[in-house]
């Protein structure tokens, strides 16, 4: 019992299983939102156990079981002036702060970084519009945690692959936009939460006081996976920070021309179903479902679909460009070109589709460049 | 000439004698007596509410723990789409509409509805729309599943063919939904008594008066919603569609400002109700008759300038933002007074407790509590963090559940005994009463806390933090529906008529033309107008 306790504190703080009340936050507007929550809270508390008690007297005290007689009065202009004109000097009162922190809120002007956050059918894809950085940020835990066949995570569903990192003590704008339908990116420890829309960007900023890791989740309905796409947000110290930007720049540097020196190797079947299973099951099953039968009437199946059987040139196309007018969306970027060519690979010879035939990142790379 | 001579005969011989009304199936298929309509209206909202609620014990099914349980995403999606368009469209208001239908000419002592055949059409044709919805479920790739709000470019571009059937049971909904107002307004403005002048009607005939103007104005915007959807989707219109020159947004302008009179819609005939029972059961005048009136008129008016706090978090100008945070923080004055009346009317008052008091009594302190989360929702920057988490959904089921639908509870009780001239069983009704209150506060309050935590809403699984509450919402979920059960049973032994004779006036401190006609109501009421003073 003795050792067992300590334990247990530790574990009742990491998951605070009854959290009762909005999160303070880390950053200055967050505190503010917090201040104005704390204050409708009380200014509606005070208001509803002074209506409720004079309600309860009367329920208690104005009985006819105990022989109350019913007074007649049933108009008084003075009080009814009291409590419309009351009411409305209370919320005037509110209204000043409020209007002060939306002031605030929205000022997204001298930003010191500016992200591209861009929203799609389920993940993120964050832009640094002052480095040559970009990269998806999908959900990281696994189907099997989803499904109930591990056991769940402590970061369940508020893990994702790539998380955005951003410096502290630094004004971060990001610029909010969608590929597909409406989303809305959350962070609720900044206190930033705005609507992702097609063929529209909205700004919205913050400066974070205290590096960690915070977690939020896309906030609008948008479609079958809308409880998948989590947002997760790492704050560096922005010497830190500088250090990552270094190092991620380098990275696709490599990544570059690794890609480059593929184009003139082939890859044997085999390597290329082992990646393309992978690529598939992150990226494609969501929709096509894992047997590749898809959902009828939403997302078509790719298992003895003609195109994947028969016409390989569409079936590049499409995964390199999308289908316009549906969920379809293009991957061009969101995968490298050996990525495309294993999981197309892996369409047209998995589930039956054995066309025997295998995708080479050079024929990918025709299409991306249009050669 | 002569067939028309004759039918001109048949029916006065008709009017003659009533006793010739077909039986059957007929009866109330053909029906244009206001009672039968009302009846009808009342049993199909709760058939409605049933199916609404059995795919809420779905969706809480799902939520009762992490991870994917019974039901995939895509079919989740699609019960709290279905189940928000059954409760708003199939279950609250064809309930209201049933009562206006019942109790408006009863109590302005009129015989019927202006236009009894048109009240006949307008209910008809609604069990064909949620056939349409319904059915739509079991086609391949689903039924809806964008959110009973229907966001494009969800609901357009990447919806699935059934937003077809979706967009035409809407239409019929609102081409019901307009029929059945046109029919209040006239029967209101050209069938009252003599001497029952405009400030002498029951609240319940003023705020359904104003809710059937709301529903003539923004009922058509619906309309042109869906239809706008409809072309989007099928015939190449770009109006929510960027590529082509339109703007998603637009689509949520549109819907909320139909949307939120809507939701006005939805709870101003509640105060009628709630304003004839508390003075029948304070034995007492109700307090400021006239400021209830004017505040009933400002929540109409102010409820056409407030929908884009819906849509806070969509990127609006700084001055949008403040305009409609301060014009919605002004609507909790009017629906401030109209609970401060409430409570002065019991003041003082000799109160008793008999069911419809108990629900309205429930209804002014929950559907308070729905107040202030909505007055909290108002304050701009904090609704960046409220915004589609569960303590929206939170905010409209008081409002909703605890507020409207508890007022239909407490009008069915109220009425009830006068409709089939027997009081109800009431230790059924005890139990119905203490099951749902109980059940509903365990369902809806610690919804509060998991939204402040941080859990969005229509989400099918959710992370570790929130699971102990989601488990307690569930369990009284499903306490809540099967409470409802009890409902039912008592609504099925009162309609058997079993139970002890009423009087004409029921409740001892009744007033109002409705309590002058014996118990239980004849077919025909009020033929000669009764003379008021």
């Amino acid at each position: 019992m003795v050792f067992a306790l300590p334990v247990w504190a530790a574990d009742q703080q990491q998951r605070e299983p009854y959290q009762l009340n909005l999160r303070q936050g880390v950053t200055d507007i967050s505190h503010q939102v917090y201040d104005l929550h704390m204050i409708i809270l009380t200014i509606c508390a005070v208001i509803g156990v002074v209506v409720f008690g004079v309600m309860l007297y009367s329920i208690l005290f104005h009985r006819k079981s105990q022989g109350a007689k019913p007074a007649n009065f049933h108009e008084s202009v003075k009080i009814e002036v009291a409590w419309t004109v009351v009411p409305f000097l209370i919320l005037m009162f509110m209204a000043v702060p409020a209007a002060r922190t939306l002031i605030a809120m929205e000022d997204a002007s001298a930003a010191d970084v500016s992200v591209v956050v861009t929203g799609s059918q389920w993940k993120w894809h964050y832009k640094y519009r002052d480095h040559d950085i970009e990269f998806y940020s999908l959900l990281a835990t696994p189907r099997e945690q989803i499904n109930n066949k591990l056991k769940k995570g402590e970061n369940y569903l508020l893990e994702v692959d790539r998380p955005l990192v951003i410096p502290t003590d630094r004004k971060v704008r990001f610029l909010i936009t969608s590929d597909d339908v409406i989303h809305s990116w959350w962070v609720p420890d900044f206190a930033v939460k705005k609507d992702a829309n097609p063929g529209f960007i909205n700004e919205a900023w913050t400066r974070v006081n205290k590096p960690g890791i915070y977690r939020g989740q896309c906030a609008e309905l948008c479609g079958k996976d809308h409880g998948f796409m989590p947002v997760v947000v790492i704050a560096k110290e922005p010497a830190e920070y500088a250090k990552w930007v270094e190092e991620q720049e380098l990275v696709r540097r490599k990544a570059k021309e690794e890609e480059q020196r593929l184009l003139a190797m082939n890859m044997d079947m085999d390597e290329l179903m082992t990646v393309g299973e992978k690529v598939y099951m992150k990226a494609c099953a969501v929709c096509h479902m894992p047997n590749g039968e898809g959902l009828p009437g939403a997302f078509p199946a790719l298992k003895g679909s003609s195109i994947a059987l028969n016409n390989k040139a569409k079936h590049i196309d499409i995964v390199v460009n999308g289908v316009s007018g549906t969920a379809m969306a293009s991957f061009a970027k969101q995968l490298s070109l050996k990525e495309i060519a294993a999981v197309i690979t892996y369409e047209r010879n998995a589930w039956g589709n054995n066309t025997g035939e295998t995708v080479q990142a050079k024929d990918v790379n025709a299409v991306v460049n249009g050669i | 000439m002569s067939s028309i001579s004759d039918d001109v005969h048949s029916d006065n011989q008709h009017s003659d004698d009533h006793h010739h009304a077909p039986a059957g199936i007929k009866r109330w298929l053909f029906t244009t007596n206001h009672k039968d309509i009302g009846t009808l209206y009342l049993w199909f909202a709760f058939i409605m509410f049933l199916i609404g609620g059995a795919m809420a014990m779905v969706i809480r099914a799902e939520l009762f723990q992490p991870g994917l349980q019974i039901v995939d995403p895509n079919f989740f999606n699609q019960m709290t789409t279905v189940h928000g368009l059954i409760m708003v469209f199939g279950a609250v208001m064809p309930a209201f509409t049933g009562l206006a239908n019942w109790m408006v000419p009863m109590m302005i002592g009129a015989p019927d509805m202006a236009l009894p055949r048109m009240n006949n059409w307008s209910f008809w044709i609604l069990p064909f729309a949620f056939l349409i919805l319904l059915s739509s479920l079991f086609l391949e790739g689903g039924g809806p599943n964008f959110g009973w709000t229907f966001y494009a470019p969800l609901s357009t571009t990447y919806s699935n063919d059934s937003t077809g059937l979706f967009v035409f049971s809407v239409h019929i909904m609102g081409i019901s939904s307009i029929m059945g107002a046109i029919n209040v307004i006239v029967t209101i403005f050209n069938m009252r008594a003599p001497g029952m002048t405009l400030m002498k009607m029951p609240l319940f005939v003023w705020t359904w008066l104003i809710t059937a103007f709301l529903l003539i104005a923004v009922m058509p915007v619906l309309a042109g919603a869906v239809t706008m959807v409809l072309t989007d989707k099928f015939f190449g219109t770009s109006f929510f569609d960027a590529a082509g020159g339109g703007d998603p947004v637009m689509f949520q302008h549109i819907f909320w400002f139909f949307g939120h009179p809507e939701v006005y819609i939805m709870i101003l005939p509640a105060f009628g109700i709630i304003s004839q029972i508390v003075p029948t059961f304070s034995r007492k005048p109700l307090f400021g008759y006239a400021s209830m009136v004017y505040a009933t008129a400002s929540i109409a008016l102010l409820s056409f300038i407030v929908w884009a706090h819906h849509m806070f978090t969509t990127g609006m100008p700084l001055f949008g933002e403040l305009f409609f945070m301060i014009a919605t923080m002004l609507i909790s004055v009017p629906t401030g007074v109209k609970v401060f009346n409430w409570v002065a009317t019991m003041w003082r008052g000799s109160l008793s407790f008999e069911m419809p008091m108990m629900f309205a009594l429930a209804f002014i302190v929950l559907f308070t509590i729905g107040g202030f989360s909505g007055l909290m929702l108002a304050i701009t920057p904090v609704d960046f963090q409220y915004h589609d988490t569960y303590f929206v959904v939170a905010h409209f089921h008081y409002v909703l559940v605890t507020g409207a639908i508890f007022s239909i509870m407490a009008a069915v009780y109220y009425w009830l005994p006068k409709w089939t001239g027997k009081m109800y069983d009431i230790s059924l009704a005890k139990w119905h009463f203490w099951c749902s209150l109980i059940s509903v506060n365990v369902l809806f309050f610690p919804m509060h806390f998991v939204g402040l935590a941080g859990m969005p809403r229509r989400i099918p699984d959710y992370a570790l933090q929130f699971a102990d509450f989601n488990k307690w919402i569930s369990i009284g979920g499903f306490a809540f529906g099967l409470s409802q059960l009890i409902f039912l049973a008592l609504l099925i032994k009162a309609c058997r008529k079993q139970g002890e004779a009423v009087d004409a006036r029921v409740w001892d401190g009744a007033k109002g033309l409705e309590w002058e006609v014996p118990s239980p109501a004849p077919y025909h009421t009020f033929e000669t107008p009764p003379e008021v003073k």
